[in-house]
C-alpha cells in the first residue's frame, strides 16, 4: 500500500522495484483492453446490422475466400502458443530462449501481416465498392494494425530480453507479460473476427 | 512484483516547479491535475458561455440578422462539444475525481500518475484545435450529434478537426476512467471496505466503468465517419448504399451514457456536500450505491429512446420506453435520499447549499421531462424542439454545472485555506438560480409549440418568449462577474480558514488545507464512517 516506512529499504533506480504498494499495471492494461475490445464490438456491431439489413445492390461482388484468413488464424493461434513458450522460458531464467521464442512469435506475427496484405491485393472488391466492402477493410484494416503494433512490441521486448543487461528478467517479467496479454486479446479478436466475417 | 516511488528520494519531486508554476508543468500530483483540468475547464466554459450568448443575442430576433446561418450552426456546433468535453466532463470527472478520490481511498496519489498527467495534457491541444478550426475553412456544423449525411456534406476540412478532437477527448477520457477504476478498486488504504467509502468514489466508479465501455464505441464510429468523409466509403452515405440510422444507434450508445457520465459525479458530489452543511448521515447509502450501480446498467441499454424518430421498429420502441422508465425509480431513489437527508438537519444556509439545492430543484425538474420524453407519442410531438434543449440544459447545466460551482464554494478553502465571500456567493447563486430559470423554463412553452432547435430563424410569434429566454441568458452571463471577482479576492485577501472550516467528516478535511504534496504527514487515517454527523462530538473532531 502506499503508508511509508522509513526504516524500509527503498530501491532508488527510477521507478521500479521497491516494496509499496501491489502492481496493477495489469489490472490497467486489462481495463484498457476491454475498452478496445468495445471498438471491436461497435464495429461487428454494424457489420453485423448492415448484412441484417442493407440487402448487396445488384451487381456488387463482395466474395471472400477462406484459404488465407485459415492459414492466418494457424499462424496467430501458434504465435500465442509459442509467446506463451517464451513466457515459461523466462520464469526458468532462460532469457535466451526465452529471446529466440519471442523472435518466432514475431516471425509468425510478420508473416500475417504478409498474408493479409496479399489476400487485400488479391480480393476483387476495393475499400469503396460496397458497404460490406467497406466495413471488411475496416475491421481486418482495423485489427491488422493491432497486429502490427503488437509485432512492433514484441521485437522491442525480445531485445529487452537479452540475456546480458537485458531490462525484462525474471524479476522484472510485466513487459513480457503485458505484451503477451495483448498479443492473446488480438488473438481472441480475431478469431470472433474470422468466424464474424468469413464464415457466417 | 511491487512499485512505488519514495517521496522523499525520488528524482521526480525535485523536478517539479514550485509555486503557481507547477500548473504549467507535466506534474504528477493529482490535486496539481485536479486544479488543471478544473482552470482549463472553465476558460473553456468561457468560450462556450461566449458562444451560447451569441445564439442568444440571435434568438432575440426572429431573423438571422447577427449572424449568417452558416456561422450559427458553427457557434451551436462549437457551443455543444465545448460545454460537454471541454467543460463539463473534464471538470466533474478529471477536476474533482483527480482532487478527492485518492484522499477518499487513503491514498498518496492516483494509481498511474504518469497516465494521469497525459490525460490531462491531452485536454488543451485538442480544445484548442477545435477552436482554431473556425479560423480554416469554418468550424464543423453538424451539431455535437455530428448526424451523417449532414456531417458528410457540409465543408469538411471543420469536420475533420471536430472528430479529430473529440478522439483526443475520448482518449483523455478513457485514460482518466483507468485510472479511476484502479485506484478505487485498488489502492484503498488497508482496512478500508468498499461499503465505506464516500458517494463520489461510488459515482465515479460508476461513470469510469461506463466511460471505459462506451467512449471507445464512439471512437470507432467516428473513424468510420471520417473514413466517409475522407475516402468516401458509404458506412454512413446512403448515397452510396449506406445506412444512417446505425451511426444513430453507435452513437447514441455512447452519447446516452455521456449524459450520465456528466451528471453521474455530481450525484456524488452533492451526496458529499449536503451531509457536511446539514449536520446529518447521508440517508440511505446503500441504496445509494445500488442506484447509482443500477442506473449504470440501464443507462447502457437505454440509447434508442434518442432515436424514435428514426423509423425504429415498434419493439424497439417499447423495449427503450419501458427501459427508460425505469431509470426514474434509481433516479427517484437518490433524490428521496438527499431530500431524507436534508430533511430535521442543522441546515446552514451557504453559497455550497443553496448550489447543491438549487440542483435538487432542477434535477427534479429535468428529470420529470426526461421521463415525458421517454414516451414515444410525447417524444414524437416535441423531438428535435426547443422543449429537448430545455430538458438537457436542466440537467446539465440546472443539474451538474450548479453542482460545479457548489463544490467550487465547498472545496476552495481545501485547495486554497482561504473562505470564499459568502455575500458574493449568495449573490452569485440568486443570479445564476434566476437566470437559468428565467432562459430555460420559457423553452419549454416554445418546443410545446413546435420551435424547432438548431435552426438560426424561427416563427415571429414566438419573438417574445424567445426574448426572456435570451433576458435569462444574459443574466447567466452576469452571473460568471461576481464569480470570478469572488475567486480572486477570496485567493488575495480572503480569510484563513483553518484545515477544516465545515467540520467535515470525510478524508481529504483530516489533513492540512491546502494540503501536503503527499497528502498526508503520517499514514492515511482510517475513516469508516465518512457520514457519521450527528454522533457525540468526541468524534466530530
Amino acid at each position: 500500500m502506499t503508508t511509508l516506512d522509513s526504516s524500509k529499504e527503498i530501491k532508488k533506480n527510477d521507478s521500479e522495484a521497491s516494496e509499496h504498494h501491489e502492481d496493477f499495471r495489469m489490472f490497467g492494461l486489462i481495463t484498457f483492453l476491454i475498452a478496445d475490445g468495445m471498438t471491436f464490438a461497435g464495429f461487428f456491431a454494424a457489420y453485423l446490422t448492415y448484412k441484417a439489413v442493407n440487402p448487396l445492390p445488384d451487381g456488387a461482388i463482395y466474395e471472400l475466400e477462406l484459404p488465407i484468413p485459415t492459414l492466418n488464424t494457424i499462424l496467430l493461434l501458434v504465435s500465442s502458443a509459442t509467446f506463451h513458450k517464451a513466457g515459461k522460458a523466462l520464469l526458468k531464467n532462460k532469457n535466451s530462449d526465452s529471446q529466440k521464442w519471442l523472435l518466432v512469435t514475431a516471425l509468425l506475427g510478420i508473416t500475417f501481416l504478409i498474408c493479409q496484405l496479399f489476400e487485400y491485393f488479391n480480393l476483387p472488391f476495393g475499400l469503396t465498392d460496397n458497404l460490406f466492402a467497406s466495413t471488411f477493410y475496416a475491421l481486418t484494416g482495423f485489427h491488422g494494425l493491432h497486429v502490427t503494433l503488437g509485432t512492433l512490441m514484441i521485437l522491442i521486448i525480445s531485445w529487452q530480453t537479452r540475456p546480458k543487461e537485458g531490462r525484462i528478467t525474471n524479476q522484472n517479467m510485466f513487459p513480457l507479460e503485458a505484451v503477451e496479454l495483448y498479443w492473446h486479446f488480438v488473438d481472441g479478436i480475431w478469431v470472433i473476427l474470422f468466424i464474424i466475417l468469413y464464415l457466417l | 512484483m511491487t512499485i512505488s516511488i519514495d517521496p522523499q528520494d525520488s528524482n521526480t519531486k525535485n523536478l517539479q516547479p514550485k509555486g503557481w508554476l507547477r500548473y504549467f508543468s507535466f506534474s504528477l500530483d493529482h490535486k496539481v491535475i485536479g486544479i488543471q483540468y478544473l482552470v482549463c475547464g472553465f476558460l473553456f466554459y468561457l468560450i462556450g458561455g461566449t458562444l451560447a450568448s451569441a445564439i442568444r443575442i440571435e434568438l432575440a430576433s426572429p431573423m438571422s440578422d447577427f449572424m449568417p446561418r452558416d456561422v450559427y450552426n458553427q457557434v451551436l456546433t462549437l457551443h455543444g462539444t465545448i460545454m460537454i468535453f471541454l467543460w463539463i466532463v473534464p471538470v466533474v470527472n478529471g477536476a474533482f475525481g483527480n482532487y478527492l478520490i485518492p484522499f477518499y481511498v487513503g491514498a498518496r496519489d492516483m494509481a498511474f500518475p504518469r497516465l494521469n498527467a497525459v490525460a490531462f495534457w491531452l485536454i488543451p491541444p485538442s480544445g484548442l484545435m477545435l477552436v482554431a478550426s473556425y479560423f480554416v475553412e469554418g468550424a464543423a456544423q453538424a451539431g455535437w450529434t455530428a448526424y451523417p449525411p449532414l456531417s458528410i456534406t457540409t465543408p469538411q476540412s471543420g469536420q475533420i478537426i471536430w472528430i479529430m478532437s473529440v478522439l483526443l477527448l475520448g482518449g483523455s477520457s478513457i485514460f482518466g476512467g483507468i485510472n479511476f477504476i484502479a485506484t478505487i478498486i485498488k489502492l484503498r488504504r488497508p482496512g478500508l471496505k468498499l461499503m465505506q467509502l464516500p458517494m463520489y468514489c461510488w459515482a465515479m466508479l460508476g461513470t469510469s466503468l461506463l466511460v471505459v465501455l462506451s467512449t471507445p464505441v464512439l471512437a470507432g464510429t467516428l473513424i468510420l465517419l471520417s473514413f466517409d468523409i475522407v475516402a468516401h466509403t458509404g458506412f454512413f452515405n446512403p448515397v452510396l448504399g449506406g445506412n444512417v440510422v446505425v451511426y444513430q444507434h453507435l452513437f447514441w450508445f455512447y452519447s446516452h451514457p455521456a449524459g450520465y457520465i456528466m451528471v453521474l459525479p455530481a450525484f456524488g458530489l452533492v451526496s458529499e456536500i449536503l451531509p457536511v452543511h446539514s449536520r446529518k448521515p447521508l440517508f440511505g447509502y446503500t441504496t445509494m450505491v445500488f442506484s447509482i450501480m443500477g442506473i449504470v446498467v440501464l443507462g447502457l441499454v437505454v440509447w434508442a429512446h434518442h432515436m424514435f424518430t428514426s423509423g425504429t421498429p415498434p419493439w424497439m420502441r417499447l423495449f427503450f420506453t419501458i427501459a427508460t422508465a425505469f431509470i426514474a425509480v434509481p433516479t427517484g431513489i437518490k433524490f428521496f435520499n438527499w431530500v431524507a437527508t436534508l430533511w430535521g438537519g442543522k441546515i446552514s444556509i451557504n453559497s455550497a447549499m443553496l448550489f447543491s439545492c438549487g440542483f435538487i430543484i432542477n434535477f427534479v425538474f429535468g428529470g420529470i421531462t426526461g421521463v415525458a420524453l421517454a414516451q414515444v407519442p410525447f417524444d414524437i410531438h416535441v423531438h428535435d424542439t426547443y422543449f429537448v434543449v430545455a430538458h438537457f440544459h436542466y440537467i446539465v447545466y440546472g443539474g451538474t454545472v450548479f453542482i460545479i460551482f457548489s463544490s467550487i464554494y465547498h472545496w476552495f478553502p481545501k485547495v486554497t485555506g482561504k473562505l470564499m465571500s459568502e455575500k458574493l456567493g449568495i449573490i452569485h447563486f440568486a443570479i445564476t438560480f434566476i437566470g437559468f430559470n428565467l432562459c430555460f423554463a420559457p423553452q419549454h412553452w416554445l418546443g410545446l409549440n413546435g420551435m424547432p432547435r438548431r435552426v438560426a430563424e424561427y416563427d415571429p410569434q414566438f419573438q417574445f418568449v424567445n426574448q426572456i429566454s435570451s433576458l435569462g441568458a444574459l443574466l447567466m452571463a452576469i452571473s460568471t462577474i461576481p464569480f470570478l471577482v469572488n475567486i480572486f479576492l477570496s485567493i488575495k485577501n480572503g480569510k484563513d480558514s483553518g484545515d477544516n472550516p465545515w467540520n467535515a467528516l470525510t478524508p481529504e478535511w483530516l489533513t492540512s488545507s491546502p494540503p501536503p504534496v503527499e497528502n498526508w504527514e503520517g499514514e492515511a487515517p482510517l475513516v469508516e464512517e465518512p457520514y457519521g454527523y450527528g454522533k457525540p462530538i468526541s468524534q466530530e473532531n
